[in-house]
């Protein structure tokens, strides 16, 4: 109990406390912990220890940073995560193929289309499962449409921490949109469950199209009214350009992937590097950024999100002329469609096997990679020659840029700090799965 | 700009570090090379600094647990050890990725990755937190995802799922006894 405390004696907080349970409480922490991880200045009381989060609006969710400050410049940054750890990867080892793709939504939930993909391919490859043409094109199309809802939270959310507040209203009423795009594709808003191993759940509905493209037709525009309140803005560059500069060797040394990687002027996208899905039949530019600083990381964004309008159109004409179903024909691997069970004994029994035992995959291993709206999502897929996976990991985005986030915000103003948080766009349930 | 040609991984391996190589694996087109843990981070910086390998880019560890419940401890099939470890490469110049794999038992340490790449730093606290795989030389091996003072490395294939008890009336007093409620 009896701690040699470091505060000034008016700040001692008083000994001998009992909290409800009638245990003594210590209130005082030791720094021992710490050291070596901040400055010795920090032990000895010099430079002041700030929490930040986990509750605090601008850290998108449930991050805790422990900042060492000088004044107001921050000398380290310490992230803490964990807080949203819902043990996916542990919960997938229990479940079948096709029953993980639901817990596969959670992680990632502004990007859930991603994972789903991600988890589907890495079990296509593991089986050696097709996917149909058509199937492929309306990934892409869906994998786009997660692109533009994740970029659209996070604008909006990165300009309201820099004290824009109207931006955010906008990008939510066309995000509002996409999601209303999705209840008509999966009949879920934001856990959709859509991309399924094989293909996707079901083929697109009538209404589908047309809304789809009625909301191609005005979103450029409103990207333009993004910009315009932005891009050219004089309180936006100020608190922008220069702020958590990565150069490109120390943005690969960190781990970096997507806008964070090529805001640095890495021409690093899986979509060209490795094509997947068809995206080599696709024209569309890579943007890349040259100073590596919060503002570039913004612009890349906003020009993905025009990128990705180029890609939709692209698809959409693509779908006329595909053939094959909305996902494969392999009875082995996908459960056959609800109509047939009436007719065909062997659908019934493929329908049971299906959806009691689940299909069977090598034990081998697999690791794919796909680009996620933040950067390199990938999936580690151990089978164990039965119907459960041995091991699932995912390798996701957010969990290595947090990683990074001691290494770009020290130097900085803590006013800078929530601008660098935005601008590696981490989501806390990607991070800590 | 001349860029040298492409290596074969396995080929240069034998050329310049002859013997570290302990066998390679593919599947679907994934190379796989297996290696010693104590020669992890030399073979990988070798993979990293060699003319015509240049993978320079990290893009995953992961660790698999090779327990089995019904052949018990001991017994992990035709693997050497408890658990491999999987780093994932990719080269930036010749876009193509290799994975090295290595497998250790839970008293094995691993030389750490934290002086090649930065960004290895998380991905090895997360499998020490997960999997309680040391790592030698890691500047702050402490757990990331659990809080600080759990027990036990919960993706251990020995570690249970966990599940709350069903309350019935005919189990409810059985299972309020063992319930941590405030006392008065």
């Amino acid at each position: 109990m009896a701690t040699t405390s470091k505060r000034p004696a008016a700040l001692e907080i008083p000994t001998g406390t009992e909290n409800a349970l009638g245990q003594a409480q210590t209130w005082e922490g030791s720094l021992e912990d710490l050291r070596g991880l901040v400055s010795d200045r920090a032990i000895t009381g010099e430079t002041m220890l700030l929490n930040l989060g986990p509750h605090h609006p601008s850290t998108h969710g449930v991050l805790r940073l422990l900042l060492e400050l000088d004044g107001e410049e921050i000398i380290s940054c310490l992230p803490d995560i964990g807080f949203l750890h819902t043990g996916i990867e542990k919960n997938i080892e229990s479940k079948t193929y096709e029953k993980a793709v639901t817990l596969t939504d959670r992680m990632d939930y502004l990007a859930p289309m991603s994972n789903n993909m991600v988890f589907s391919m890495a079990v296509e490859k593991l089986t050696g499962l097709d996917v149909p043409e058509r199937a492929q094109v309306i990934r892409v199309i869906c994998l786009e449409l997660t692109r533009l809802n994740s970029h659209l939270v996070w604008l909006g959310t990165h300009a309201m921490d820099l004290g824009a507040m109207s931006v955010f209203l906008y990008c939510f009423r066309e995000r509002e949109y996409i999601l209303d795009l999705f209840e008509k594709l999966g009949g879920q808003r934001m856990m959709t469950s859509y991309i399924r191993p094989g293909g996707v759940w079901r083929d697109l509905t009538e209404d589908f199209l047309p809304a789809l493209e009625k909301f191609l037709g005005y979103f450029p525009g409103r990207i333009d009214d993004y910009e315009k309140l932005l891009t050219d803005n004089p309180i936006w560059i100020d608190r922008t350009q220069g702020i958590g500069v990565v150069e490109p060797e120390e943005a690969i040394a960190l781990a970096l992937s997507g806008p964070c990687l090529r805001g640095s002027g890495v021409n690093y996208d899986i979509r060209k590097a490795m094509p997947y899905s068809g995206y080599e039949n696709y024209e569309f530019n890579v943007p890349l950024g040259e100073h590596g600083d919060v503002y570039d990381r913004y612009i890349i964004r906003v020009q993905e999100m025009r990128e990705s309008v180029k890609i939709i159109h692209q698809g959409i004409k693509k779908l006329a002329s595909t053939s094959g179903h909305f996902r494969s024909d392999n009875r082995k691997f996908v459960p056959p469609p609800r109509a047939e069970l009436g007719r065909s004994m062997e659908a019934v029994i493929h329908h049971f096997k299906l959806w009691t035992e689940g299909f069977s995959v090598p034990d081998e291993e697999v690791y794919v990679a796909i680009e996620s709206p933040r950067g390199e999502i990938g999936c580690y897929l151990h089978g164990t020659g039965g119907n459960k996976p041995r091991r699932v990991h995912f390798k996701t985005p957010s969990f290595i840029h947090i990683s990074a986030l001691g290494k770009l915000t020290s130097g900085h103003m803590l006013a800078d700090l929530v601008g660098i948080v935005g601008s590696i766009d981490c989501v806390l349930g990607d991070s800590d799965r | 700009m001349h860029i040298p040609d492409a290596l074969a991984p396995a080929a240069a391996f034998e050329e310049h570090l002859p013997g570290v190589l302990k066998g390679t694996h593919e599947f679907r087109g994934e190379l796989t090379l297996i290696i010693d843990p104590a020669d992890v981070e030399r073979a990988i910086h070798f993979l990293r600094d060699t003319r015509g390998l240049i993978y320079n880019y990290l893009s995953d560890i992961s660790a698999v647990d090779y327990f089995d419940s019904v052949k018990g401890y001991g017994d992990y099939g035709d693997r050497p050890a408890r658990f491999g470890v999987s780093y994932h490469l990719y080269s930036l110049l010749y876009n193509r990725r290799i994975r090295v794999k290595t497998f250790v038992d839970e008293d094995v340490a691993i030389p750490t990755l934290t002086t090649l790449w930065e960004g290895a730093n998380w991905l090895e606290r997360e499998i020490f937190d997960m999997m309680g795989i040391h790592f030698d030389g890691h500047p702050n091996l402490r757990r990331v995802l659990m809080p600080a003072d759990w027990e036990g490395h919960p993706q251990r294939r020995d570690y249970p799922l966990g599940y709350e008890t069903v309350m019935f009336s005919f189990n409810a007093d059985e299972i309020n006894k063992h319930k941590p409620y405030v006392k008065e």
